[in-house]
This record gives structure tokens, sequence and C-alpha cells, in this order.
């Protein structure tokens, strides 16, 4: 029994390093690679729902086992890279979409602290100061996968698609980091947790700054390249975009990022805007401390499963904008927008002294 | 050797071998490819040094701002991409006498002034007290930054838009 008592102790010293992050890092990547794959049934059900039409209901119940099929498909196609392609930059671009859009989730809490026996664990894998700066420094990051994969893949069209994308993220991120700082200034933090806590009550940023929200919301569409921002795979222009020239597991690498993207700009808005996992005035009913932590990891995935749904529903149902419509709506409206909320922002701040 | 030396060597290495990739490459898309690795390791030493935000900022600015706007300019700039850039050597004597200078001086400084350390706790955020220096100590030098960084912005947008009267 000792020596089971030995390595048990072992796994556990393991385990429970940094705060169980080697659990938490396990449980978000899995989490996250599900959710993608059901997102895009949920996408195609939606779309279908949408333009009156079925949509996917050939395999599994209604469908249901459709993102597997889809997995398998494109494990076994044919990897194509272009003779022209810059082989080792085009092999990494899909690497690099991957790799941020997993690792931003570190910082971006999903319930409150909860107790374990003695130990008390927070649901977010690293509670770091700057983790809001350092969401905005991997989505900058996350620029490259496609820029990389617009210049290596050796197509004018693709090439196209990553100049409209650098240029259409670098506009966007300005105003995202603007109404970030309202956000900020009302939270006195750049700690996701500071700023979830901050909003309790009906104190939700969405309330107070809606102009900041507004203008988060649509740099948040810009980030992930969705409708009716996405002109870096514009297809009745460029083909496919950045993409073009991708195949097999490659493309579905950069398709899995855009999902896993869209799940990260959700939990954005909700950290940043939407009181996070909090329920207004839970605590005057008196639940319990279990009952009310899970009531409010479900809050969560509840306003979770309504961004996402918000996400697709507006693709299939707005047009998608023109290139010069994009960046004069980026430089002329929503960046003094956002200004204007830091202002707002700083003049409630002194109204009020909150 | 603790494991704070091992991290900082890490960093030095990965700074110091990637800027080589960086001079030594002849492709310009490679170049700024290894400036990425450049940049990660200074904001690495940065954060090692419990400069948290300067470090955060690094990557922000300098990998998210600076470096993909050189991309985009060689994107946008005709035949760059494929044109393979000289780098040889030529004018070695005057380089070498430069270099050797400029490192003679940099080493005789390291060598000859007398450090002050003097043992120090690392901050739990430096967000604040950074701030608070910033737009109270040296508020003027602040915001004279913001202005020429303002007149740069200008002074870019006229000249760009200069060709349509």
């Amino acid at each position: 029994m000792g020596f089971l008592q030995f390595i048990w102790d072992g796994i556990w010293a393991v385990l429970s390093l940094g705060n169980f992050a080697l659990i938490k890092i396990l449980l978000i990547a899995n989490i996250i690679l599900i959710t993608v794959s059901y997102l895009v049934y949920f996408e195609r059900k939606i779309s279908a729902w949408t333009q009156n039409r079925i949509g996917p209901n050939r395999v599994g119940w209604r469908g249901a086992l459709q993102p597997f099929a889809d997995v398998f498909k494109l494990l076994l196609k044919e990897d194509i890279v272009p003779e022209k392609a810059n082989k080792p930059l085009h092999t990494l671009a899909p690497f690099i979409a991957l790799f941020v859009a997993f690792s931003t989730y570190a910082v971006l809490p999903i319930g409150p602290a909860i107790q374990i026996g003695e130990e008390t664990v927070n649901l977010v894998v690293a509670d770091i100061n700057m983790g809001i700066l350092y969401v905005l420094a991997l989505t900058s990051i996350g620029v490259y996968a496609i820029t990389f994969a617009g210049y290596s893949s050796g197509s004018k069209y693709s090439l196209l698609g990553g100049i409209r994308s650098s240029a259409q993220m670098i506009s966007y991120e300005v105003s995202m980091g603007f109404s970030i700082a309202g956000v900020v200034m009302m939270a006195e933090s750049l700690s996701p947790i500071k700023i979830v806590e901050s909003q309790s009550g009906l104190l939700w940023n969405a309330l107070i700054q809606p102009i900041g929200f507004i203008t988060f919301v649509v740099a948040a569409f810009a980030e992930t390249n969705r409708l009716p921002f996405d002109l870096p795979e514009a297809e009745p222009e460029l083909v496919g975009g950045f993409h073009t020239e991708y195949s097999s597991m490659k493309f579905a690498g950069f398709f899995l990022a855009e999902y896993a993207n869209m799940i990260i700009a959700s939990a954005m808005i909700i950290t940043l805007y939407l009181g996070g996992w909090q329920i207004p005035y839970i605590e005057t009913l008196n639940l319990g401390t279990t009952v009310t932590t899970i009531l409010q990891i479900s809050a969560f995935m509840v306003k979770m499963g309504a961004l996402l749904f918000f996400f697709i529903w507006v693709r299939w149902s707005i047009p998608r904008f023109r290139y010069d419509q994009l960046m004069s709506l980026g430089w002329k409206v929503m960046f003094p927008l956002s200004l204007l909320n830091v202002v707002y922002v700083a003049v409630i701040i002194m109204l009020f002294n909150v | 050797m603790n494991i704070y030396d091992i991290i900082f060597y890490l960093f030095a290495i990965v700074t110091l071998v990637s800027a080589a990739f960086v001079v030594s490459t002849k492709n310009i898309v490679h170049a700024a490819f290894f400036l990425i690795f450049t940049f990660f390791g200074v904001a690495g030493l940065y954060i090692l040094l419990g400069a948290d935000f300067i470090g955060v900022v690094q990557i922000l600015v300098y990998v998210g701002g600076i470096l993909i706007l050189l991309l985009f300019g060689v994107m946008l700039t005709n035949k760059i991409t494929n044109v393979e850039i000289r780098s040889g050597t030529t004018q070695i004597v005057p380089a070498l006498i430069g270099v050797g200078l400029f490192a003679g001086i940099l080493v005789l400084t390291m060598v000859s002034t007398e450090w002050k350390s003097a043992p120090g706790e690392i901050p739990f955020t430096t967000a604040y007290s950074l701030g608070k220096v910033l737009l109270t100590d040296f508020v003027l030098i602040f915001e004279l930054l913001g202005i020429l960084l303002l007149i740069a912005l200008i002074g870019a947008a006229s000249i760009a838009r200069r060709e349509k009267e």
C-alpha cells in the first residue's frame, strides 16, 4: 500500500501543479474541440433553417454524427501543396492559427473560484494580471497565420486575401483596443477575473457603456473574419481567399481555428460586457455555495450559446460589405465611436465615483 | 545555476539566434518571420524581470503592429516578394573598425560602471504604478511623445494623399 500511496502522491503533486493547470488545459482543449465540431453542425443546421432547407440529416440521428464524418473525410484527403508555394511557411500558417486559437482561452474564466477539499481552484487556466492584454497580443499574432498563408501559397487570390485580412485586422484591432480601454477603466484592472467581479449586480458593461459594447462586437466580428466582414475569403471575388491553396488537414486547421476564434470572441464579449459567469442578485436567493456555483457556470454556458447563435444568425442574414465600405466603417465610424466611449466612461467615473 | 538563470539563457539564445537569422536570410518575408522570435525572446526577458506590462506591450506593438505593417508593405510592393536581396560582404575593414569601436565602448561602459544592486521584490502588478508615474511625474514627456506620433501620422497621411490635387 505504501508504494501505491507514493505513486498517488507523485501523480497528485504533478496534477495540482499551478492550481491544477494540467487538468484544466486538458479539459479546456477538449471542450473547445468538441464545441467546434458541433458548432459546424449547428452552423449548417441554422443556415438550413434560415434558407428553408433540411440541412445534414444522413449521418446518425438527424445528422448528429456529421462532424465526425467531416473530420474523417478531411483527414483522408490528399494534402496538395502548390508547386510555387513557399513550403515551410505554407505548412506553418495553419499551426499558427491553431496555436493562437487554443492558447487564448487560457486567461478567460468560466466560473467563480471553487473549493475542492482544502484547495481553492480558480476556473481559469492562468490567472494573470495582464489577461486582457495577453488576449489582444495573441489576437495580433493571429494575423500572421492569414498573412503567411496568403503570401506563401504562390497564388494571386491567396495574396489578395492575405493583404485584405492584414489591413482589416489591424484597422479593427484599434477600435477593439479602445473599446476595451473603457472596460478596463471601469474595473481598474486588466485581470479578467477582476473585470467580471466588477460587474456584480446589474452593473454589466453592456448596459453602462452601450457604445463600447457595439464597437467591440463589430470589431470582434471583423477579427474573427466572419460575415459581414469575411472579405479575406470572399468566395465570389477571391475563390477562397487566403486558404484557396490549402487542402486536407491543413485546410481543416484553418476551419477549426475560425470556429475556435468564434468561441473566444464570445467568451471575451461575455467577460468584458455581459458580466461573465454572474447572475444578477443571485446571492439574495440564499441557494448555498454549490448550487450557486453550478448555476453561475451554467449561466456562462447559456450566454456563450446565445452569442454563438448570434454569430451564426448574423452570418446567414446580412450580406457582405464591400472592401472600401469595410475600411471606412472601421476608421470613420467605429474608431471615433470607441474614442467617444473612452471619454464617456471617464465622465461617468468622475460623476458617480464608481 | 537556478531556474531563473536557465530561463534567462533560454530567452537570450532564442533572441540572439533568431536575430542572426534575420540578418543572414535572403528572403525578406523569412527575415520578418524570424524577427517575430526575436521580439518574443525580448518580451520573455522583460517578463522574467517582472516587467509584465512592458513584455506584453512589446508583443502587442512590435509583433502585432510594426512587423505586420512591414509585411503588408512587402506584399503590396511590386516584384519585391520574389527578388532575392543581395547580402554579400563589402567594406569589411571600415565595418570592422566601426563595430569594434562600438563594441569596445559598450564593454568598457559595462565593466567600468559601478552597478548598484539592492535586494527587491518583484511587484505583483506594474500597470498601476507605471500609469501613475506616466501621468504625474512624466506627464509632459508623455504628452510630447503623443504629439510627435500624431505629427508622424499626419505627415504620412499627407504624403500618401498628395497625388490627388
